[in-house]
Parts: C-alpha cells; sequence; structure tokens
C-alpha cells in the first residue's frame, strides 16, 4: 500500500515538472518593463570620498532583445559622475534601447579593464532557447540558488 | 453618409499616435533632461575660431578623434558623411563638429585635409593640450595614449547629438549606421519631443 503511494507521488512530482518545463519551453518570454536599470544613489560621491569603493555597473551587462532590451542609468547623486560611457548631470538619467544582438563596448573608467561590454541577445524564440533564458534568469535573480547549484 | 463608430475613430487615433510616438523614439541614447551642450573656443579647422554657439539654429552632431586613427573615425566620419547625403536638401541644417584627441599631430590644417576627404562641409576643432583637455572633461571624454604602439589612442568612439537650442539631447554609440542617424537628426530637426534644458553645465 506505502509502495503505491510513493509511486503516486513520484508520478505527481514528474507530471509537475514536466509542466513546469513545457511552460518554461513553449510561453512566451515577455517582460513588463523592457528596462535594464543602473543607479547611483544619492551620496555615493560622499562615500567614494571617504575611501568607500562602490561597484555600481558591472564589467559585462547582458540584455535580451524584446524581453530587456534598454540599458537605463540615473544619476540620484548630488554631483556629476561619469556613469557607464558617459558624464552625467545630477538627477539626470540615460536611456540607451538597443536592437541588435551584439557585443558592445564603452570606454569606463570606472572598471579596472577601462571597458564596460553590453552583451544583446536575440529574442529566445525557440523552445530550447526560452529554456535556457528562463533558467538564467532564475539563477540570475536568485544567487542562492545559483550558489547551491554550482556547490 | 453614416458617421464612423466613436470606438473606432478612437482606436485609429491610438493606433496613430503610438506609431507617431515610435517614430519620435531616438535610436541613440538620450539624456533626460537633456543639458545644455558645453561651449568651447578652439581652433577651426576653417581657419576661424570654432565655437559651438556659432551653430545654435543647426542640429550638431559632435564627435572626438584623431585623424591618424586607424579604424572608429573613418568609420564614424564615413557614416556621417552618408548620413548627410541621405538626408539631401536637410542637410544643410546639420552641421558635424570634430575634435581631435591629438593636439600634437593634428593642425587646423591636417584636420581640414582629413575631413574634407569626407565631407567639405565636416569642421574640425584643435588646440593646446589644456585646452581639449578642458573639453574632453566636459562632455566625458575619454582619450589616452595606447602605450607599446607605434602611434595610437584609445578614446570614446561615440556622438553627441546636439539639438538646434544648444541642448545636449543623445549619445550615438559607436557601431550605429546612417539610417540610425538619419532617423534621429530628422527627430531634432524637426523638433519633435523638445524639452528646456536644465541649465547644468
Amino acid at each position: 500500500m506505502t509502495g503505491v503511494r510513493d509511486h503516486r507521488g513520484l508520478t505527481l512530482l514528474t507530471a509537475c515538472a514536466l509542466g513546469l518545463t513545457g511552460w518554461a519551453a513553449l510561453a512566451p518570454v515577455t517582460s513588463a518593463s523592457r528596462d535594464e536599470i543602473f543607479e547611483i544613489p544619492a551620496g555615493t560621491w560622499a562615500r567614494r570620498m571617504q575611501g568607500e569603493a562602490i561597484e555600481i555597473l558591472p564589467d559585462e551587462i547582458r540584455l535580451t532583445l524584446g524581453v530587456r532590451d534598454i540599458l537605463v542609468l540615473r544619476n540620484l547623486d548630488d554631483v556629476p559622475q561619469m556613469f557607464g560611457p558617459t558624464l552625467m548631470m545630477p538627477g539626470q538619467s540615460f536611456r540607451l534601447p538597443f536592437a541588435v544582438a551584439s557585443s558592445y563596448q564603452f570606454a569606463c573608467t570606472a572598471h579596472a579593464s577601462g571597458q564596460m561590454t553590453v552583451i544583446v541577445e536575440p529574442h529566445p524564440a525557440n523552445p530550447w532557447a526560452r529554456l535556457r533564458w528562463r533558467l538564467r534568469d532564475l539563477l540570475e535573480t536568485r544567487p542562492q540558488l545559483r550558489d547551491e547549484v554550482s556547490t | 453618409m453614416r458617421k464612423p463608430p466613436v470606438i473606432l475613430t478612437s482606436l485609429l487615433l491610438f493606433a496613430a499616435a503610438a506609431g507617431a510616438a515610435d517614430d519620435a523614439s531616438f535610436r541613440a541614447g538620450v539624456f533626460d533632461p537633456p543639458r545644455v551642450a558645453p561651449d568651447f573656443s578652439l581652433q577651426g579647422s576653417d581657419g576661424t575660431e570654432l565655437q559651438l554657439t556659432r551653430y545654435r539654429g543647426k542640429v550638431v552632431v559632435l564627435g572626438f578623434g584623431f585623424s591618424s586613427c586607424p579604424d572608429v573615425c573613418p568609420t564614424t566620419l564615413s557614416t556621417l558623411a552618408r548620413s548627410r547625403e541621405k538626408l539631401g536638401a536637410e542637410a544643410g541644417d546639420v552641421q558635424v563638429v570634430y575634435i581631435t584627441v591629438d593636439p600634437e599631430r593634428d593642425d587646423a590644417k591636417r584636420l581640414r585635409e582629413y575631413l574634407g576627404a569626407f565631407d567639405e562641409t565636416f569642421v574640425g576643432g584643435t588646440g593646446t593640450p589644456e585646452q581639449l583637455a578642458d573639453v574632453r572633461s566636459a562632455y566625458g571624454i575619454e582619450a589616452k595614449r595606447i602605450p607599446d604602439t607605434p602611434y595610437a589612442f584609445a578614446h570614446s568612439s561615440y556622438t553627441y547629438l546636439i539639438d538646434r537650442e544648444g541642448s545636449l539631447r543623445a549619445l550615438m554609440p559607436y557601431g550605429k549606421g546612417p539610417d540610425d542617424y538619419v532617423h534621429d537628426l530628422e527627430i531634432l530637426l524637426t523638433g519633435a519631443g523638445a524639452v528646456d534644458p536644465d541649465p547644468s553645465p
């Protein structure tokens, strides 16, 4: 009797996993906003002046066409700052849309390499691409899960 | 004659507005709010004093580079020349200004010859290293000699788009084509989306 119950549980779990995988592969990838936003918080300059190392932009930014393909930079601090490729005034934002999948290099003194790379990937149009995109998105938005997977 | 249903008319108007909004979206990166483009006084390749304010009323494409540049500058300048060709008569209201990052080699004469090979209307700017460093600083432009090379600079490769009122409106990344420039320049030429600039320097 217990064996039958275990078997049913396993079947149910497998069905759920298959259903979830099917949804992840077949449902179109959409996003409420296509903006990938990076902000310089208020007080950043003062904290840097006190010797604090503050990294805001990563060396590499990944975007996906049709999902998240607009890079938005905002300077919320009260002094002008170099942010990514450009000089931004206090309270100013910079909005850069991407329309072609490619790798874009920008000179950026904030990085040790002197460069910031924006990798724009094509829209995940087929099931395998959608599955891969969702898995990576899950790992990126939940770093603790990524750490568990890697260990 | 029957009047079109109100809902249908509203939908058509909404669709037209949505299309217009899409057309008015820049392909370049846009600053919000825009700031007044910092003015400068340099030696122009046309033999006169080069000031940005001279071109108020025109749309200005402002770039930085050097005449010995092997790849980025020739590509950008060719793209800009092609863009002006595509604009036709409207090109008369577009001024390309290219400021050197290499004052050691790029004097006014050399800039005139170099830029003229792409388009006779392009104007170059040169000056003392200090003057040029000040201009680069005002625009957030990076430029430095690459060590261990015969003669090369690493420099910011994008261009700025400045509207007729002198506002720094957009940044066009390197690699965009003539159609992208034409698209955005037409927005600026028609004055679409014009806003009062932030007077910050």
